[in-house]
């Protein structure tokens, strides 16, 4: 076994031994967006023609779970190792950067598809969005589950305290991702907010997932691919780049 | 007891690492110096200090808090920088070749820390697996037992006492059998019964598999009872690096000891060690006492519970650490 695997599997059983805290509440909170915004918006917003609302609303909320909850995995572990001291194990280990990356990213990676899996089997009953392109799908929540652990680890090297930490993620990551056109198609907001709505990459990351499912999206999805997967690319530089200086944990 | 059944052997002798010559030092600190920016401008927490510890040498390294051990341990773990200077462990630079220094090297931290998420064996499990190593559950069954684990394996690390979390911090130290074993005050906080434990476990390393160990610790007992070498740091230097019965031969041979609440005359103040009403002053042989306990008379100082005796590392530490020993903070001393 390689040192990386060895971290790898234990960040998945880091967050698969508190699993009802960070797979099954995720899905019971996508379950009751859906029931509710499901409940007081259908038959009144209708967003693409022969697309009911709730099932037009089911992949965007899969996505957002499995962005918010592939961020909340590395930053959270990443966080909780420095406040409580245990990183220093890691640190007295010959694992190189691009093996915590890894581990760390790849583990977000996994929980990012499980809690978007599971919301997908939960709210199959309220609706079932047609999946014209599952590859489309399965690729923009790879990438898109990768660019937000990234981030997450980034986070959770930055921040020195949980407060820090929750602001980061209530003030950037919540704001952005419910700004993404999640629960709207951009095409319904005014020129200024279309227009603020490119300059979020969250939108790109929901719109190419949405059209994995229905075929139909706000942009051209090879546009999103583009984009997320430099997002990607560049986040990932960085994140490899303070890991190898040990930025905020090697003095 | 500590034994470790079936680990003679387990751990390489020193000087029979494959390439390694036995002249090579173990760890070798070469002009390292650190600096941190402070508010108040730049804090020199380590200068310029070069030492070799050799393969298996029972080194200690002594130092009042703020002396600079810590910082020295980190920069030897890779867990801090060097601002000049290098380090090296069997010949591997800590920096350049850290995959290999690190493999070598097996720090217990001095902080109790644990991951809450884990029990014991899973703990040690994922520390081997860091390290490359997949089977090792044999091994870490005789860590568990040599450090009176063995019913715990299955508990999670919450659960534990600070004396059982410390004995863990040991095991995953020893996970991947370095030959060089690093201890940062390995037994501060820890109950007299544990601290015999701890040493007589350091102490088995050292003596049956060959075991580099390296010691920081302020509990001067411990210090003159373990190590056979020791250097003192004070102000991120080194001010003496000396075998400990060189070291302990500096020392007046005996300290004549009593109490008072009386004002010592000059001449004897400048020498004394006073800690409340406790008076120590170096007193060589018989006629020293004599003439120290004249002085008291002629000054009208009326000892109390006097005693003589043997001068220990204490004195030798605060000689060399206090430039005036005239009101010096007494080091810490076991209990």
């Amino acid at each position: 076994m390689n040192g990386w695997q060895a971290l790898f599997y234990k960040e998945i059983l880091r967050f698969w031994k508190v699993g009802f805290q960070t797979v099954a509440a995720p899905v019971i909170t996508a379950i009751l967006y859906l029931m509710i915004f499901g409940h007081v918006l259908e038959g009144r917003v209708q967003v693409y023609d022969s697309i009911s609302y709730t099932a037009f609303l089911l992949p965007g909320l899969v996505m957002m779970s499995v962005l918010q909850n592939a961020f909340a995995n590395s930053s959270s572990s990443m966080i909780q190792s420095k406040v409580m001291g245990n990183l220093v194990f890691l640190m007295l280990t010959p694992l190189s950067h691009r093996a915590w990356f890894v581990a760390y990213v790849g583990s977000s990676v996994v929980r990012g598809l499980a809690v978007g899996t599971g919301v997908l089997l939960a709210t199959w009953w309220f609706a079932q969005p047609a999946l014209v392109a599952p590859l489309w799908v399965l690729v923009f929540a790879i990438l898109g589950a990768g660019l937000m652990g990234t981030l997450g680890l980034i986070a959770g090297l930055w921040a020195e305290k949980f407060d820090q930490m929750a602001a980061f993620q209530n003030f950037i990551i919540m704001p952005m991702t419910f700004l993404s056109g999640v629960f709207y198609s951009i095409s319904s907001l005014s020129d200024f907010w279309q227009r603020m709505s490119h300059l979020n990459p969250f939108f790109y990351m929901i719109d190419g997932f949405r059209y994995g499912f229905f075929g139909v999206s706000d942009t051209s999805p090879w546009l999103s691919l583009a984009l997320v997967a430099s997002a990607l690319a560049v986040v990932s530089a960085v994140a490899l780049y303070l890991l190898r200086t040990g930025y905020k944990i090697r003095q | 007891m500590m034994g470790w059944p079936g680990a003679r052997g387990c751990l390489p002798r020193a000087g029979r690492f494959p390439g390694f010559s036995i002249a090579m030092p173990a760890v070798s600190f070469q002009h390292v110096s650190k600096s941190f920016p402070t508010k108040r401008g730049e804090l020199h927490a380590l200068r310029d200090v070069s030492l070799d510890v050799e393969a298996g040498e029972f080194f200690g390294l002594l130092g009042p808090n703020g002396a600079g051990k810590t910082t020295l341990i980190s920069i030897l773990a890779g867990l801090s920088r060097a601002s000049s200077g290098q380090v090296l462990v069997h010949g591997k630079n800590v920096q350049s070749d850290y995959q290999a220094a690190r493999r070598l090297l097996g720090v217990v931290p001095q902080e109790l820390v644990f991951d809450p998420f884990f029990n014991v064996r899973e703990a040690l499990q994922f520390q081997s697996g860091y390290f490359g190593i997949r089977h090792n559950d044999i091994w870490i069954n005789e860590l568990l037992d040599g450090l009176g684990l063995a019913d715990k394996a299955g508990a999670n690390m919450r659960q534990l006492s600070g004396g059982m979390k410390r004995r863990v911090l040991i095991a995953q130290a020893l996970v991947h059998k370095p030959s060089v074993i690093v201890l940062d005050e390995p037994t501060a906080g820890v109950d007299v019964e544990l601290r015999q434990t701890l040493w007589q476990f350091i102490s088995d390393l050292n003596k049956r598999l060959g075991s580099t160990v390296l010691l920081t610790t302020h509990y001067l007992e411990e210090a003159e009872a373990l190590c056979g070498r020791i250097a003192m740091l004070k102000q991120g230097q080194v001010v003496a690096l000396e075998k400990t019965s060189v070291l302990l031969s500096r020392a007046a041979s005996n300290v004549l000891r009593f109490k008072t609440d009386a004002a010592l005359p000059d001449d004897l103040a400048a020498q004394a060690r006073v800690t409340g009403r406790v008076v120590q002053l170096p007193a060589s042989d018989a006629l020293a006492v004599e003439r120290i306990l004249a002085r008291l008379r002629e000054s009208g100082v009326a000892p109390e519970d006097i005693e003589i005796r043997k001068a220990d590392l204490e004195d030798v530490f605060l000689d060399l650490t206090s430039a005036h020993p005239k009101g010096a903070q007494p080091a810490e001393v076991a209990p």
